[in-house]
């Protein structure tokens, strides 16, 4: 017999194989996180809605399925959390915004579908920037979310919630979605670990859209192992989204693997110029050289194009988010606003009372670049300075399997200290954007502390559904880094 | 660059939002803001480079025209904001 703190201990696949063997129910582990989240969310506020009745619902069914047998996948009965980006049947999916604050979709998202039927339990939907539009998690209509390593930082976003989540150990697992660092950046600032995996991986149906050629769901989760667990059950083909690839690779906890010898990793000198914190600088240098020890051919070179990336991406986001976000008009679903005159003002009114102020101005941006006159001058602008980084980095990629560097400038902001300046905002961004606008795989995972005790991330960037490489490096550089592994003060 | 009253006038018309006097005034230093920071983007002669949609090839996905979904109304119709047995009710459109 466990107790709820030790069964809290476990790594979501550690809890899957006792769920399994019969040692812990689905049920008392479903119980022992839900505990979590009555000690936790009053601080730190990672989740809208937290479904109690059905997670204990669905954990018996569970029990009962395993108790005749069954075993559907490596985290059947295991609970996790959903961004509240995910379509769920039945299910508040708010995107943290007003306009959709009352919103209960008719369907499921085949991510969380996929988990569903390897056996997850959900216990709820958690907090994020409205329409995941931000770095901080503070634009949601349903609060700001804490950092659980110091409650007056920013847990970074967009999928905050989840992070922090994970961090306050308030659920075994977690899905986030990453549209230019939103998986990475939070990974990064709460101490965990996530993948955002290449373009066309995971299946985008029931994920409401921001940057449709940018978005990708992926796993947020204590270890490299549980992400490659969680990715390998959501990954694959799905006839509802064309874009889905249809690949057989998708095995990735075969690639846990402690060996990189003769892994060439490359390391962007442009990537430590300007603008990075001379902490998360150091420590990520130290993880290069650590893997260097550990036997993998580690260089340094100019990968180019760097500053350009935040320009190209904000235009393209916010040309994509000013299209997908039209359909926001108080018609069909969502919040309608009371008084109106006619069916303009209408959709005005509904959409100037529903969104807020961070979503308002990227969907003003996108639609100016994309207005004629100017459409050729910033939004073909960027699409082609977009092929230019890609370009940058496949002349990287012939070189070295692994790009290694930082995933953000800074460790964990104060909260409030962000929101004044967009731009400045934007600027954070720097090391994660181009992963979305080139398409390829990278895994943020922890490489030190600062002299605050806050998590420093590290990103690992691969080849174009080349996810098993950045696996492989990253779990192995878990095994071999020894200060990795320090928990949140709320975690146990 | 400069954004003019009518230009913000005419981008919140295609965004579909009404901006209040203070919000619009933040609304022309936002933008005129961030197109003064992507205005970077100039420094690069793009002119030999196609502009590229997806970061790799994609083609066409067909299948058969069969019907897979099955009639929701009713359930649809939960989230409408305002319905009349089976229609959503709007403004009127002329």
């Amino acid at each position: 017999m466990y107790s709820s703190k030790e069964i809290r201990s476990f790594t979501a696949v550690e809890l899957g194989r006792k769920i399994a063997d019969k040692e812990i129910t689905s049920v008392e582990a479903t119980k022992a996180y839900l505990e979590q989240i009555k000690n936790t969310e009053k601080d730190v506020n990672a989740y809208i809605t937290v479904m109690e009745e059905k997670a204990l619902e669905r954990a018996e069914f569970i029990d009962r399925k395993i108790a005749d047998g069954e075993v559907w996948s490596k985290l059947m009965g295991v609970p996790m959390a959903i961004k509240d980006v995910l379509c769920m049947k039945e299910t508040l999916t708010s995107c943290g915004s007003k306009i959709l604050g009352n919103f209960y979709p008719t369907y499921t998202s085949t991510a969380v579908q996929n988990l569903l039927d390897a056996g997850v339990v959900v216990l709820g939907k958690t907090n994020m920037d409205e329409f995941a539009m931000g770095s901080t998690t503070e634009s949601s209509y349903f609060g700001a979310t804490k950092n659980p390593w110091d409650l007056n930082r920013v847990p970074g976003g967009s999928s905050g919630g989840s992070a922090a989540a994970v961090a306050a150990n308030s659920c075994a697992a977690a899905l986030g979605t990453d549209t230019g660092g939103s998986i990475r950046q939070p990974a990064s600032f709460c101490g965990i670990t996530g993948i955002k995996p290449t373009y066309g991986r995971v299946s985008r149906y029931g994920q409401i859209a921001y940057g449709s050629s940018l978005d990708q769901i992926g796993p947020m989760a204590k270890d490299v192992t549980d992400c490659a667990a969680v990715l390998e059950i959501i990954s694959g083909h799905d006839p509802k989204d064309s874009t889905s690839a249809n690949r057989n690779d998708t095995d990735f906890t075969t690639a846990l693997q402690n060996d990189v010898s003769g892994m060439k990793i490359g390391v962007p000198k442009d990537y430590f110029l300007d603008g990075i914190d001379e902490e998360v600088k150091e420590k990520v240098l130290a993880a290069a050289e650590k893997f260097r020890e550990m036997g993998a051919e580690v260089e340094y070179f100019d990968l180019g194009m760097v500053k350009y990336a935040i320009p190209a991406y904000y235009i393209i986001a916010c040309a994509e988010a000013s299209s997908n976000l039209e359909r926001f008009d108080g018609v069909k679903y969502g919040y309608r606003t009371e008084k109106y005159t006619d069916l303009n003002n209408m959709y005005k009114k509904t959409r100037s009372e529903g969104f807020g102020d961070e979503v308002k101005r990227r969907i003003m941006l996108g639609s100016f670049v994309l207005s004629s006159g100017y459409f050729d001058a910033y939004y073909v602008k960027a699409l082609r300075v977009k092929a230019l980084i890609k370009q940058a980095f496949d002349k990287a990629f012939e070189k070295y399997d692994v790009v290694l560097g930082p995933v953000a400038p800074t460790t964990a902001l104060k909260i409030g200290e962000s929101l004044s300046d967009p731009i400045k905002m934007y600027l954070g961004d720097v090391y994660t954007v181009s992963i979305n606008l080139t398409g390829i795989p990278a895994v943020s995972l922890p490489c030190g502390y600062d002299k605050d005790g806050l998590p420093i991330g590290l990103q690992l960037m691969g080849q174009t559904f080349n996810e098993k490489a950045v696996i492989k490096a990253a779990y192995s550089f878990e095994q071999n880094f020894k200060d990795n592994s320090r928990h949140s003060p709320l975690y146990e | 660059m400069q954004i003019t009253d009518d230009m913000i006038k005419y981008v919140a018309e295609l965004a579909k939002l009404e901006l209040s006097d203070d919000s619009k005034e933040q609304a022309k230093k936002d933008m005129s803001d961030m197109l003064d920071y992507v205005n970077m983007l100039n420094e690069l002669d793009t002119a030999q480079v196609e502009p590229m949609s997806h970061c790799f090839p994609v083609s066409n996905v067909l299948r058969e025209d069969v019907v897979t979904n099955v009639n929701d109304r009713e359930n649809m119709l939960l989230n409408a904001p305002e319905k009349s047995e089976d229609s959503y009710i709007v403004p009127k459109t002329f």
